[in-house]
């Protein structure tokens, strides 16, 4: 279990993290997405007391983190930079860590199995691929066995059967009964692996949610016409009591009505048809809608209108 | 969280390293190779000399006077042990392991300085030992007066060297940085310093010519240090810790990274 309570880093002016307060819970992956720079890796290296909180608290099973006792058998950590030196091995890595914390030197070479790097456990890191790298730091979480464990965007890096590899550990540990906390920025990562969804952007809460409430509430799905009679089929559907808004290129989006009524809707009126189509929006779009105002980083392609303008676009159309 | 586990951990880490073998090699072959050279040198001109160099004449200082770039090594040596943790992001893994920054620090500086001290002794009584056979019938004796203490005195001088090495390198986390300003300032700044009369008797005061009286035994005529060699090397404590503490109060302040 961990604990965030108004949990706060100012770095100066800048606010990285703001005011977070959730529980991660054992027995569940939690997932922790934001975009990047949304403060995801700022906040766990606050529950690992790295860093300073300006305000607020953190607690790893009720306790603060300097206040652990061998802290590597309570949590372990995968953090973004995996923090290894390149002329060390493998092995003789994982062994000061186990070292430090009092556990048995044969779970080094357990772990090492546990990843697969036994056949590289006497290499220097420095000849390591990310894919590797990240494995090493994944043994390095498991050493201590312990009951929570956090990874910072762990499939960076990994090839799609490290990927697999990584789902299936993270799930099997919550199947144990630990607590599993793992940052990503993608959604459809998330959507594999989370039960638990907590987002964040700019480095407040924007979500604290089960997965399955997430998805019953954001994934919207409607159905897409293309017609030539716009007017005559606008009339049509509000006869019906059925309410459509402006969709791209033209087309009207439908929610609610399933794309069968809409087409025998049509025949009746006798409205031409080019398109009569079942959409369902994605997560990774549900995603960014929410992060849209806290995005940072804007990736200035499209030059999209300001959140405040599409709202009266929108609404302007629904009176009309 | 037990100590001596962190101890033992940090054991691993020094030793699982090339750059603590090369450094502390480097300071060993250094301080005697040069130490001989310049011992077999002064045998050579020890003619020429006048009646008044001759009088400060200190067969057991001019062995040590490989140290003078023997420390560099052991400054090296002193700063990757520490700095290593910043550049490679390993920092993050220790105090995540060891999240008592003190016992963390604490542990590491105990560990490598154990170690400098070693390394520093067998290089202080080798470089004596092998200086004082390149001097012929100049040398002096373990036994004379003074000698046995300049000789360990060498060992512990070396020993803190090394530590001032790594509490600046606490206090400045880059290796680069660390280097660049510990460097020139033992070679070059504290010889400008301490040669030119203006600042003489600032440059005194300074870790590595306060330090360094510990290895003289015969004391140049009309000298006005006002310190002996145990006060010398008094200062040069004072400076280390001065240098650890800041590296501890700033590792105990700062976000690690």
């Amino acid at each position: 279990m961990i604990e965030l309570e108004g949990l706060t880093k100012r770095y100066g002016e800048k606010v990285a993290v703001d005011n977070l307060t959730f529980t991660v819970r054992p027995g569940i992956v939690t997932g922790f997405l934001g975009p990047n720079g949304a403060g995801k890796s700022t906040t766990m290296r606050m529950i690992l007391g790295l860093d300073h909180p300006t305000a607020g608290d953190v607690r790893v099973d009720g306790t603060h983190y300097d206040r652990l006792k061998d802290p590597l058998t309570n949590i372990g950590a995968l953090l973004e930079a995996k923090g290894v030196h390149p002329g060390r091995s493998a092995q003789n890595h994982l062994l000061w860590l186990a070292q430090s914390n009092g556990i048995p030197e044969r779970r080094v070479r357990e772990v090492l199995d546990e990843v697969g790097l036994t056949a590289v456990a006497r290499k220097k890191a420095k000849g390591f691929s990310l894919g590797m790298g990240q494995r090493l730091g994944i043994a390095a979480a498991l050493l201590g066995d312990p009951r929570i464990l956090m990874f910072d965007e762990p499939v960076n890096g990994l090839d799609p059967e490290g990927i697999h590899w990584i789902r299936t550990l993270m799930k099997s540990l919550a199947e144990q009964g630990r607590t599993v906390f793992v940052s990503s920025h993608l959604m459809s990562e998330m959507a594999l692996t989370a039960d638990h969804l907590v987002v964040i952007g700019q480095g407040r809460l924007l979500a604290d949610t089960s997965m399955a409430e997430f998805i019953e509430r954001n994934s919207r799905s409607y159905v897409r016409v293309r017609t030539p009679q716009r007017e005559a089929l606008l009339d049509a559907l509000h006869r019906a009591g059925v309410t459509a808004v402006d969709g791209a290129d033209g087309t009207l989006e439908v929610d609610g009505t399933p794309a069968e009524a809409i087409g025998e809707l049509a025949a009746r009126n006798g409205v031409v048809l080019h398109e009569l189509s079942p959409q369902q929006a994605s997560l990774e779009e549900a995603f960014m809608q929410l992060t849209a105002e806290s995005v940072e980083y804007h990736a200035h392609t499209g030059a999209p209108l300001p959140p405040q303008q599409q709202q009266q676009w929108g609404e302007s159309w629904r009176k009309g | 969280m037990a100590t001596g586990q962190v101890v033992r951990s940090e054991w691993t880490k020094i030793r699982s390293v090339a750059s603590t073998v090369w450094t502390l090699s480097t300071a060993v072959v250094t301080t005697i190779a040069l130490g001989m050279l310049i011992s077999a040198l002064s045998k050579n001109e020890f003619g020429n000399l006048s009646e008044r160099e001759k009088l400060s004449f200190d067969p057991t200082f001019i062995s040590f006077a490989g140290t003078s770039l023997g420390q560099l090594a052991m400054i090296v040596f002193g700063v990757l042990v520490v700095s290593n943790e910043y550049s490679t992001g390993m920092i993050r893994a220790s105090l995540a392991a060891v999240p008592k920054r003190g016992v963390f620090l604490f542990s590491k500086l105990a560990v490598a300085t154990a170690l400098a001290l070693v390394v520093g002794m067998v290089t202080s009584f080798a470089t004596f030992f092998l200086g004082q056979l390149m001097l012929g019938d100049l040398r002096a004796s373990i036994g004379d007066d003074g000698v046995l203490r300049a000789v360990f005195g060498g060992g512990l001088y070396m020993t803190l060297i090394a530590l001032f090495s790594m509490g600046v390198a606490a206090m400045l986390r880059s290796p680069m940085l660390s280097l660049g300003i510990l460097m020139p300032f033992f070679f070059l700044i504290s010889n400008i310093l301490g040669n030119v009369s203006a600042t003489e008797k600032v440059g005194r005061f300074l870790p590595d010519q306060a330090g360094s009286r510990i290895m003289q035994v015969v004391t140049p005529v009309d000298d006005d240090t006002p310190y002996g060699p145990w006060g010398g090397l008094g200062i040069m404590a004072l400076w280390v810790i001065a240098a650890v503490a800041g590296g501890y109060v700033l590792l105990r302040r700062r976000d690690a990274q």
